[in-house]
């Protein structure tokens, strides 16, 4: 039924399990291979990382399954060839949108997790702001400003006039709302994901805020 | 059985003469999804959430008279699959925040879209260009939530007697308008205790000074569904 590519399609492999999680299926037995995970930040707040560290000493068991590739956690500058991606924030800016590919071309499995990857979330509320009038407002009139300069550094990405959803610029295999998802519900996701199944929330992890 | 009887997914509902088949529906405890349908107010027909089968043609559930011997599909894949494309549009179509939104937990279209498992917008964004309006002293008007449902033009007129609310323009123009010549809430004779203010299914019209008072998890739809929440409502 679901065209949506799942992690153990070609795993014929070995179970462990995860608590509550029922059996992981992972790579071949012969491999016992990590899952290999990468995830960033791009248009967003970390707030979806941080809830993701709130899954606290759970990520320990996780870490029997997974390795992570390029995170905020390793420090691993650019995305190399993975199992999972996982992508919090829309794109704002040229460097987001060269992240954004270079993890879909890396990455065999997509997620968008959170409200900003998923819909562009508070960002967008610049969308319909002229993208100079936003700039003097931040860097010349916001309240206790002197001298406030408009940074123009050619290092720095050129902005985007509006902040869109990943999704509009990638194929995304996953979704997963919030702002941020809760720890369960980026833990069910994830085993979810890992023990081959489609991921599945409750109604009560189920949430746009 | 008398004739006065529509099957809906199978299940015998009695109606009575004039009755639509959303009204013969909930009677009886059967759910059909909607938006823009209240029962306290005359059909609108406009969210088109509330489609269903009936005898082999697609119609808005809310709108259409129950007849004797109708055969209803309501509860199938294929229309909960439009119904979850239409709550999709109808977000892209608007600029819904629910992270800082004062509705969240309490919004029917949210509701919705948890209810139908909606994931993602699907759709393109718009952000399309909206006015909030923040001239009332107790009411705040904001068009960037608005989904055209009309209940507050519905209660304005019918229940307040005031005719404050309106539409105007066309296709994706469409939006509700102020009737006063400045055409600001504050200018009208608007009033906080109106049935108009507190109609309003989305964070589009809302209460000042309200905002985030009822703590995430003791929402309306934190635990229950928009269809068990409905379904209490309807008395069922
Ligand atoms: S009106 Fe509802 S759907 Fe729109 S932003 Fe507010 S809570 Fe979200
Ligand atoms: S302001 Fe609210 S009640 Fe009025 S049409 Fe918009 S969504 Fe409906
Ligand atoms: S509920 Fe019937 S069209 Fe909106």
């Amino acid at each position: 039924m679901s065209q949506k590519p799942l992690l153990t399609t070609e795993a014929a492999g070995t179970a462990c399990a995860l608590p509550d999680a029922g059996p992981v299926i992972l790579a071949p037995a012969e491999e016992k291979r990590k899952i290999r995970v990468a995830t960033c930040s791009l248009a967003g707040c970390f707030g979806c990382h941080t809830s993701f560290l709130d899954i606290d000493e759970r990520i320990l068991d996780l870490l029997k399954l997974i390795e992570f590739d390029r995170t905020p956690l390793t420090d691993i500058k650019h995305c190399g060839p993975c199992d999972v991606g996982i992508i919090e924030g829309g794109v704002c800016n040229s460097e987001n949108v060269h992240v954004l590919k270079e993890f879909r071309k890396n990455c065999k499995v997509l997620v968008a997790i959170g409200a900003c990857s998923v819909n562009g979330g508070v960002p967008t509320v610049r969308n319909n702001i002229d993208l100079w009038e936003c700039f003097q407002e931040v860097y010349h009139y916001g309240i206790g400003l002197k001298n406030g300069m408009i940074p123009n550094d050619p290092e720095l990405p050129l902005p985007f006039d509006q902040v869109h959803p990943i999704a509009e610029v990638v194929k995304v295999d996953y979704f997963l709302p919030g702002c941020p998802p809760s720890a369960d519900a980026i833990w069910k996701f994830l085993t979810d994901l890992l023990a081959g199944r489609e991921p599945k929330l409750e109604y009560e992890t189920l949430h746009y805020d | 059985m008398s004739d006065n009887t529509i099957t809906i997914d199978g299940q015998a509902v009695p109606f009575a003469p004039g009755q639509t088949i959303m009204e013969a529906a909930m009677a009886a405890g059967v759910y059909i999804p909607h938006l823009c349908h209240n029962p306290e107010f005359t059909p609108h027909g406009s969210c088109k959430l509330c489609t269903v089968t009936v005898n082999g043609r697609n119609a808005a559930s809310c709108t259409m008279p129950a007849a004797p011997g109708m055969v209803v599909q309501n509860d199938t894949e294929e229309l909960n699959a439009n119904r979850r494309a239409l709550t999709q549009m109808l977000f892209v179509e608007g600029n819904h925040v629910c992270p800082f939104c004062e509705k969240s937990g309490n919004c029917q279209l949210q509701a919705m879209g948890y209810f139908l498992g909606m994931m993602d917008p699907h759709y393109d964004q718009f952000y399309p260009p909206r006015d909030v309006d923040a001239s009332h002293p107790d009411i705040l008007l904001d068009l960037n939530r608005c989904i055209l449902c009309e209940l507050c033009v519905r209660a304005s007129r019918d229940v307040d007697g005031k005719n404050v609310f309106g539409v105007t323009g066309r296709g994706p123009h469409t939006r509700i308008t102020v009737n006063s010549a400045s055409g600001r809430l504050g200018d009208t004779d608007m009033a906080v205790t109106d049935r108009a203010a507190d109609v309003c299914p989305v964070g589009a019209i809302l209460k000042k000074r309200h905002g985030f008072e009822v703590p995430i998890g003791q929402r309306t739809y934190d635990h229950k569904t928009i269809k068990d929440v409905h379904m209490e409502e309807a008395g069922k």
